[in-house]
């Protein structure tokens, strides 16, 4: 399989946009929760109840055109291979409980792949919408939309005090998680996030990284997301949280600005650096891949380097995750093979754009 | 206890599994937890319901274990999926939309810490099945601006809302009829 090939495959469609404020917002995420009205939820139901939900979900809308979304395509999880299954994790389309836990789970794709109806998660339904950028109200429109659609044919489990009933209580009421991936490296280089990120948590949004462990966040991508679903209506919560996110945008402007006036040859040095790595490491582990990823796609951002799109960073951070480079090799690689075949990716990647 | 993966550490972390009713207990360390989670990116399933089933036992008024008044909610369970009080307390997961009716009594403290103090849905409403409680709704909120209008003493546009509240009435009542 080519490279360039490999490449269209692995990144879905929609991730090619550039949305607003995309220097910054990498992407835009609305998930709803919602169960069906007379089965046990997926956790604690039989077989026949699991096979019932995607059923009557397929017959009422599966394998169906839905406005600007195109076709969608439903996949059951126990007809993909682990590798595959993962891979669909990595792209963000399922989540680790979808792929690992749920015994008869499915999902609906649309074609661009902006939109993934997960089946028998923790949940009958997870409706999800991604779009590129900071496109919160945009991403809360169509998946209210998708929700109406689904509601023509299934009957949903709602309750008038309560709202949209869930598995689990953190989920109740709107059933909504907004959340945005942001690209924050100037104010980790400027040391803020660790004062920004209590002050966030303290407004009752849950601020984490994508990549890597705990606190630490690699490649300085952070998603920031509701976590209160209850006693506030949708729009309230997509508010709440692009206000924050209307505040972290200015402060990591104001940041790159600082560090561009006065550590101008500092920046650029570990900026350069980093890109030279990125082309002629021959061994690379994630967390320096990250690293050096992050840098460079500030150059780009920042007019220092050229001639590099700017789509590198989400696509690389996606390409060298364990799933992504044992499907390129189409082979299970060990941590050492894995840490090669990553160099040799992105060097092929950083050389694509040179050509 | 030491951990299950490496018997080396002690296992600081414990936690139940439930998939279709089968429980699988969980007592590993720290180190053996990041790197089980590692397989998947971002696979937050231990630590939420961890948090918050900790949560539930950490509240003698919920768990009931510190109070021997609430010894009824060992019988208290849900009849369609069969949940108990008691493993709700535990894994912190509802299993049918009953539950939520059957422990409704317990829910408002539970709920409250988790939305902030919130306890009501204040969002969407279902456009379907849904569509006479968005009519209540809508009821509600006009004779509440009425009373406001007519504490303002507006009352001409008390008397509109007062107008607006009754054609909706009528046309309620014609529904009902037919
Ligand atoms: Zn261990
Ligand atoms: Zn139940």
């Amino acid at each position: 399989m080519s490279l360039e090939h490999f490449i269209s495959e692995a990144i879905s469609p929609w991730m090619k946009e550039e949305g607003p404020d995309s220097d910054i917002v990498l992407s835009s995420r609305i998930r709803l929760a919602r169960n069906l009205e007379n089965y046990n939820f997926p956790d604690f139901a039989s077989k026949e109840e699991s096979e019932t939900v995607i059923r009557k979900v397929h017959e009422a809308n599966g394998d169906q055109e839905y406005g600007n979304c195109g076709k969608f395509e439903i996949l059951s999880l126990d007809q993909l291979k682990p590798l595959a299954k993962r891979v669909l994790v990595e792209k963000h389309l399922i989540s680790p409980h979808l792929a690992e836990q749920s015994k008869y789970g499915a999902v609906m794709l649309n074609e661009d792949e902006s939109v993934s109806i997960m089946i028998n998660e923790e949940d009958h339904l997870r409706i999800q919408c991604l779009f590129a950028g900071f496109q919160l109200k945009e991403a809360l429109k169509l998946a209210g939309e998708l929700d109406d659609w689904l509601e023509e044919k299934v009957d949903y489990a709602f309750d008038e005090e309560r709202g949209y009933l869930t598995s689990c209580p953190t989920n109740v009421g709107t059933g909504l998680r907004a959340s945005v991936m942001m690209h924050l490296p100037a104010l980790v280089i400027t040391k803020q996030m660790s004062r920004i990120i209590p002050a966030i948590n303290q407004l009752g949004l849950v601020v984490r990284g994508i990549y890597g462990e705990g606190t630490e966040a690699q490649g300085n991508v952070f998603q920031i997301s509701n976590q209160i679903t209850l006693g506030k209506s949708e729009e309230d919560i997509v508010e709440d949280l692009r206000g924050v996110v209307l505040q972290l945008i200015q402060q990591e402007r104001a940041a790159r600005n600082n560090l561009q006036q006065g550590l101008k040859i500092q920046l650029e040095d570990r900026i350069f650096r980093s890109y030279g790595v990125l082309a002629n490491s021959r061994i690379i582990q994630s967390k320096e891949a990250a690293q050096c990823l992050s840098d460079v796609r500030l150059g780009i951002d920042l007019g220092v380097i050229q001639g590099i799109s700017r789509s590198i960073l989400n696509e690389l951070m996606i390409l060298t995750q364990p799933g992504f480079l044992q499907q390129y090799a189409n082979e299970m690689l060990g941590p050492d093979e894995r840490d090669i075949l990553r160099a040799t990716l992105i060097r092929e990647r950083v050389e694509l754009e040179e050509a | 206890m030491f951990c299950q993966e490496c018997h080396e550490r002690p296992a600081t972390l414990h936690f139940t599994k439930i998939v279709n009713g089968q429980k699988t207990e969980f007592h590993i360390c720290e180190h053996c937890a990041k790197e089980k989670g590692e397989f998947l990116p971002g696979s937050n399933t231990f630590s939420i319901h961890q948090l918050l089933s900790g949560l539930l036992y950490g509240d003698p008024a919920i768990s009931g274990t510190a109070s021997p008044g609430l010894s009824q909610q060992s019988v208290l369970a849900c009849p369609k999926c069969g949940m108990t009080y008691q493993q709700f307390a535990k894994i912190g997961r509802f299993g049918c939309r009953h539950c939520y009716e059957v422990f409704d009594s317990r829910l408002d403290p539970i709920l409250k810490r988790v939305h902030g103090g919130n306890t009501k849905h204040e969002g969407k409403i279902p456009k379907r099945i849904g569509s006479g409680l968005q009519e209540k709704r809508e009821l509600e909120n006009l004779k509440k601006s009425m009373q406001q209008y007519i504490l303002n003493e507006e009352f001409e546009k008390a008397a509109e809302t007062r107008d607006k509240i009754r054609l909706l009435e009528k046309q309620k009542h014609q529904e009902k009829g037919e």
